[in-house]
């Protein structure tokens, strides 16, 4: 178990800043204006949301949060490349 | 942790934290703030991943010198790694997308858009 309280205290400050992001990464996924736009808040949410789950997984010592963020990078291109393939189809 | 030397490895884990969220801030605030999608792509391409790599430079190094040990820093980085192969091929499409598509819009309102916009 870690015991450093300072460590342990800036892992939850930092917690709290990504959790600020994401939600303000939120508001620009909401105002767009195009699809492109709320796609690029999205690759952010990613990076953001990858990084908060990393930082819990060591404040909280829940390994299993490692795991998630790995899923969420793994899945990242995902969305990107189904918009790619519906462009190739031509209806944009 | 005691002793000098995890002192020395606080410090540098906190630093690292902080350094890297500011860079995360930097990008999120860019994607809010910067007028167009090319710029907006920049933001997150680069601030955004050199923040999640040093944030993930300081869990690195909190895991190798505590007692989780060398699997989770493995996982660590290649988490880092999938972030960044994600960002690259993400940013790409898009921009590239973003491209077409202007070229699209100059095409119908009758302009060449060869002249701004390679094909």
């Amino acid at each position: 178990m870690h015991v450093d309280v300072v460590v342990d205290g800036a892992l939850t400050v930092v917690a709290v800043v990504l959790l600020a992001g994401i939600v303000a990464g939120l508001w620009r996924a909401v105002a767009g204006p195009t699809t492109a736009d709320r796609l690029t808040a999205f690759v952010l949410l990613g990076t953001t949301g990858t990084a908060l789950l990393l930082v819990l997984a060591a404040a909280a010592d829940l390994p299993p949060l490692r795991d998630t963020a790995l899923t969420v990078v793994a899945l990242a291109t995902v969305v990107v490349l189904v918009l790619r393939s519906r462009d190739r189809r031509g209806d944009r | 942790m005691s002793g000098g030397v995890g002192v020395v490895v606080d410090v540098v884990v906190v630093a690292l934290l902080a350094v890297g969220t500011l860079f995360v801030v930097v990008g999120t605030v860019g994607v809010l703030r910067l007028p167009d999608l090319a710029t907006r792509l920049h933001a997150v391409a680069k601030a955004d991943n050199l923040g999640l790599g040093l944030i993930v430079a300081a869990l690195v190094l909190r895991a190798v010198t505590g007692d989780e040990g060398g699997g989770v820093a493995a996982k660590l980085v290649l988490v880092w790694l999938l972030a960044l192969l994600a960002t690259a091929a993400n940013g790409h499409l898009l921009a590239r997308r973003d491209r077409a598509t202007d070229a699209d819009d100059e095409r119908r309102d009758g302009s060449d858009a060869s002249e701004e916009v390679a094909p």
